[in-house]
């Protein structure tokens, strides 16, 4: 037992050490490397206006949902017209940045590890740093920058989106004033909220994507499987840690911000 | 530390390595002379692309030393190796085409990342390469939309388009038919001859190598047990050499051995 606890100890060291290595190296080699711009652009399309559809959806059923609930809660304390304070403060210190992020990694997170997987597993990435070309630079560090603009922007559509959720089902469906909604969210949302928000959207974007891309830069070192199997096994790992990763971190940065 | 030959582009001097406990390369040294086709033949399983990797500086080798145009490859040495990664190129054996760009970004993107041409001056220079491959009309065709011989005159363009003075060719031939195997050695050839790189092939097939190749060094079991020029080596009277060498005509005998106990069997019933 206590053998197996070093091991497990020892491998988990080892991993978050390699990983803290990768996300250095990654943004280290970005520096100097030729027509990274266009990459970071492409990068942004890939994180951005494709993830665009499902952070609006998500983020209108989630505001939805969040009036709808807060109007039933609410109106038990005849305080219906806080409606647009709890919407508000529900979405941008905790759902926005957290839902945004887990979307994020479904879909930019998910591609991008069996992309990096895919690549490995053909040896485009052995090509690359043949010809001289650093991997991390060329692969990693856009999509690693990108992160860092993209998460906040997407957080903040989705808070943009949500809040109209809430509108929509409390002042159009339940009768609440949409003048007495707004005005609610205007008193109710300090600029610390927001900078919280910020916060934890360029954190979990770094987080998430670090560990997606390291998942699939490594689908050769998986213990479990070889080949496509292998490239399925890493992306799935990528999902599952990214979200952990990101409820772990969201209560962290809390816990400090709060 | 032994001296470098002056002629040798690449002199390799007591590679070793070895995965867990078991040793894939036992010693290996040879030197390839600038201007030649030096072919590395060998078994499958001799470590072959092993040595390659470790030639091409992909995997680090235990221990042994690896001199390119007289400069040690080394770990200390950064500069030897960024000098060996711009002078050299590697034709993998899956191609290794980046599959999301056309055949004009595969063939641009070395020059892109490693040099300081400009747009213009990138896109001549790939035009070049592409017509001289004979693959200029499929520019913007992406590697999925090319033929198994255009992919491969494909990452032949994206290898030569750095004028590298060193090209690694990693089993160029295998898994085609032999139409095709002669086809890749003609153009390995024509190109070195045109573009006068050094070229170093990994392969299996005996006969169109020896005929491709200025010389040949056979590797068995880790360990270089042939060097020499293609012709010593085609009436060599080493015993791996000639079981390698006579494997078709060995296979040949085998067959026909089978099928005259087969005919006696029908015969007897």
């Amino acid at each position: 037992m206590l053998h197996w606890i070093g091991r497990r100890t020892l491998s988990l060291t080892t991993g978050l050490g390699d990983f803290a290595l990768f996300t250095g190296r990654s943004f280290h080699a970005a520096w100097g490397s030729k027509r990274i711009f266009q990459r970071i652009l492409r990068a942004f399309y890939e994180q951005g206006t494709l993830c665009l559809p499902v952070i609006l959806i998500v983020g209108l059923f989630t505001g939805l949902v969040v009036g709808l609930q807060g109007y039933y809660v609410l109106n038990r304390f005849g305080s219906e017209g806080l409606l647009g304070a709890l919407v508000s403060l529900s979405l941008v210190r905790e759902m926005a940045p957290v839902l945004a992020a887990l979307m994020l990694v479904g879909q930019a997170g998910s591609a991008l590890a069996a992309e990096l997987g895919i690549q490995r597993n053909s040896e485009q990435i052995v090509a690359l740093e043949t010809m001289g070309v650093s991997s991390h630079a060329y692969l990693i560090a856009p999509r690693l920058i990108a992160a860092l603009v993209v998460f906040p922007m997407q957080t903040a559509i989705f808070v943009a989106i949500g809040l109209w959720g809430g509108s929509l089902s409390g002042s159009l469906m339940l009768g609440v004033e949409s003048g007495v909604y707004w005005s609610s969210v205007e008193r109710a949302v300090g600029s610390e909220d927001i900078r919280e928000c910020f916060t934890k959207a360029t954190i979990f974007g770094l987080l998430t994507i670090s560990i997606c891309a390291y998942h699939g830069f490594n689908a050769h070192r998986c213990r479990t499987a070889t080949g496509a199997r292998a490239v399925s096994a890493s992306t799935t790992r990528a999902v599952v840690h990214s979200s952990i990763v990101v409820l772990a971190a969201d209560y962290v940065i809390t816990s400090f911000l709060v | 530390m032994s001296t470098a030959n002056p002629d040798f582009l690449l002199h390799v001097e007591g590679l070793r390595m070895s995965f867990g406990s078991r040793s894939v390369l036992t010693g290996v040294s040879f030197g390839v002379e600038r201007g030649s086709v030096f072919t590395v033949l060998g078994p499958s399983g001799a470590g072959k692309s092993v040595l390659l990797k470790c030639l091409a500086n992909v995997v680090r080798p235990d221990a042994g030393e690896i001199r390119f145009d007289g400069q040690v490859l080394s770990r200390n040495n950064p500069k030897a190796h960024a000098d060996f990664r711009r002078r050299c190129s590697f034709l993998f054996q899956s191609n290794a085409l980046f599959d999301s760009l056309t055949s004009l970004e595969n063939v641009a993107l070395p020059l892109e990342q490693t040099t300081n041409l400009k747009n213009h001056e990138i896109r001549e220079r790939c035009f070049e390469a592409l017509t001289q491959l004979e693959i200029h009309e499929h520019a913007d065709h992406y590697p999925s939309q090319l033929s198994g011989g255009m992919q491969k005159r494909l990452a032949l363009a994206r290898a030569i388009v750095t004028r590298p003075e060193l090209v690694f060719f990693d089993e160029p031939t295998a898994g085609l038919d032999p139409l095709r195997r002669n086809a890749v050695f003609t153009m390995i050839a024509k190109y070195q001859r045109q573009f006068g790189f050094t070229a170093l092939i990994v392969t299996h097939d005996v006969v169109e190598a020896l005929v491709a190749s200025d010389r040949v060094a056979l590797l068995d079991q880790g360990r270089i047990c042939f060097e020499g020029p293609s012709e010593e080596f085609s009436c060599s009277g080493h015993t791996v050499v000639s079981a390698f060498r006579d494997s078709a005509a060995a296979l040949g005998t085998s067959l026909a051995a089978i099928r005259c106990e087969e005919l006696g069997r029908s015969k007897n019933l």
